[in-house]
């Protein structure tokens, strides 16, 4: 097919993928806009299968077969509470992808004996680096997120120094691949120490901080192949490449101003290894009073409103469905019930909405900080469910707090405060959280999917 | 197709514009299937794993781009379905009238 074809073909797949992504504006549009992007897919796909160079068509078939098998299985069978993992690995075979294809490229030119002009080795080498370190790093965010390994920061002395020097020797690597492309015993080193680089970038990083890494990762998938789609002079993977970059850089923004952290502070800080000691050295000072879901109950019967603030917690005890629950049978009672959702609770952007949409909770309930805040002084109760650093009220107060200036949901606001927490362990953070000794502070221990269906119980029950 | 890079650079800056505006607009409440659908067009790089597989001669080349197009399409339908799953959960409140 002429080449002007493929190339408007090209147009109106990068036209279907930014309409697409557009459509995801809003609840009711959003699944016609993935099918819409989904279309634009098929169609820079089909386009570039009638390319005429490409005509190996039972290899291509065989790798669309056992890709879309594996992709079909994923897909299908992963649970909600795992999609930060599952968003990792396909991140992941992203950047794999297109580190490949750059490498392909290269071998090719050598094979031809025609050097790379221009922008090419350096697209080449940034694709190969950029699609490496994502590779790896997605692999080890995954591995943390399964708990196939500690989720806590790994940390080893002289780690910045070790990082800082292997990061010179791959930049060191990039310039000598761009002036000597065909050298493939560097281009070799290049790709090894970015797949190390990888692994080395991510392991430092805690648990809670995955939603940044998460979301930086997303948008290195983009760059990636937005660097592959200048290595082929292809201008539907440049366009691809970089709104998929951009979505990922104002992810990553957005996550950091949740934590008012700088992406430096998260990348490097390894945060929460450090201070865990002195937190938990604090916690012995005070005791709190552990209460019954029958006391909460109790509460509950003299109440009309009612705010939920789940976390993390609700999503490893995949307490989603009894957290419905529970809001089912108080709203049945009279009594108002919203959620409350922190940008960064959980372990990825949006991981509460979707748990909770699984659920069957209505959208319209779920609210964002900004939004709810101001009403949590009229609420009577705050219901907070496996959360701990996002309602803790020292990051408004206590300038020396590792967590001060973070936005914070203010639940201590709220008439009456149930926390619903497993042990007085500190979170994430590794800060105690005041919340729990306030007078109108009740503390409910236990396991958050039995706590939440012994609340509901007890509320048939009493209120 | 590209051969004049202030081109492709120019094509660069203006799609990471539109990214910005576009996906600004996202409500947090859908982030989690906007990283899963942006994440399936990153899978873009099917199309430079399909040229590099589907050359006339096999060599090396072939079989890393045979790998590619493995991976980008595990991200591609992976991405896509798994989105498709995710928004089929969001739901309005039903009417009680």
């Amino acid at each position: 097919m002429s080449n002007q074809i493929i190339q408007f073909a090209y147009l109106a797949a990068a036209v279907l993928l930014i309409l697409g992504l557009r459509m995801l504006s809003s609840p009711k549009t959003a699944p016609r806009g993935n099918l819409m992007a989904a279309a634009g897919m098929l169609i820079a796909v089909v386009a570039t299968l009638l390319i005429r160079g490409v005509v190996d068509y039972p290899v291509i078939l065989a790798g669309v077969v056992v890709g879309s098998l594996i992709g079909v299985v994923l897909a299908v069978r992963i649970q909600m509470t795992a999609m930060p993992q599952m968003v990792a690995l396909l991140n992941g075979f992203g950047g794999g992808a297109s580190a490949l294809v750059a490498s392909a490229e290269l071998l090719h030119y050598a094979r031809e004996g025609t050097e790379p002009v221009g922008i090419v080795p350096v697209a080449i080498v940034l694709g190969v680096l950029i699609g490496a370190v994502t590779f790896t790093g997605s692999l080890i965010a995954f591995a943390k997120l399964q708990e196939l390994i500690r989720g806590a920061p790994i940390t080893y002395p002289l780690q910045r120094v070790v990082n800082a020097l292997l990061g010179v020797a791959t930049v060191g690597l990039a310039a000598a691949v761009v002036l000597e492309p065909f050298n493939l015993p560097i281009y070799a080193g290049l790709a090894g120490l970015s797949l190390l680089m990888g692994v080395l970038l991510v392991i430092p990083i805690g648990g809670a901080d995955m939603p940044v890494v998460i979301s930086l990762l997303n948008s290195y998938s983009g760059l990636a192949a937005c660097a592959t789609g200048f290595v082929l002079g292809n201008s539907g993977l440049v366009i691809s490449g970089s709104l998929v970059g951009a979505s990922g850089l104002i992810l990553t923004k957005i996550m950091c101003d949740a934590m008012n952290r700088s992406l430096t502070n998260v990348l490097f800080g390894a945060f929460g290894a450090v201070e865990e000691a002195g937190g938990t050295a604090a916690a012995e000072q005070r005791s709190v009073k552990g209460y019954t879901p029958e006391d909460a109950a109790v509460i509950f019967s003299n109440s009309r409103s009612c705010i939920i603030v789940p976390g993390y917690g609700m999503a490893v005890a995949q307490a989603q469905h009894a957290v419905r629950e529970l809001a089912d049978t108080l709203e049945k009672k009279g009594i108002r019930v919203k959620f409350a959702i922190h940008p960064v609770a959980g372990r990825m952007p949006g991981h509460m909405n979707v748990l909770l949409a699984e659920a069957d909770v209505p959208y319209e309930e779920l609210v964002e900080m900004d939004e709810i805040n101001p009403e949590f002084p009229e609420t009577d109760v705050a219901l907070v469910i496996g959360a701990n650093d996002v309602v803790n009220p020292d990051a408004r107060t206590e300038k020396g707090s590792p967590i001060y200036g973070m936005p914070i949901l203010d639940v201590d606001r709220a008439q009456h405060v149930f926390v619903i927490k497993r042990s007085m362990n500190p979170g994430f953070a590794g800060v105690q959280n005041p919340l729990f000794f306030n007078d109108n502070t009740m503390m409910i221990f236990g396991d958050a999917k039995g706590t939440v269906l012994a609340l509901v119980e007890a509320v048939r029950e009493i209120v | 197709m590209l051969d004049d890079p202030s081109l492709a650079l120019t094509i660069l800056v203006l799609a990471l514009f539109v990214g910005f505006e576009v996906i600004a607009k996202v409500p947090p409440l859908l982030h989690t299937p906007l990283m899963s659908g942006s994440n399936a067009i990153s899978g873009i790089t099917i199309v430079g794993a399909l040229l590099a597989a589907g050359t006339a001669e096999r060599n090396v080349s072939t079989w890393l781009g045979f790998i590619a197009i493995v991976f980008a399409t595990i991200n591609v339908v992976g991405g896509f379905l798994v989105t498709d799953r995710m928004l089929g959960m969001f739901k309005k409140k039903p009417d009680r009238s």
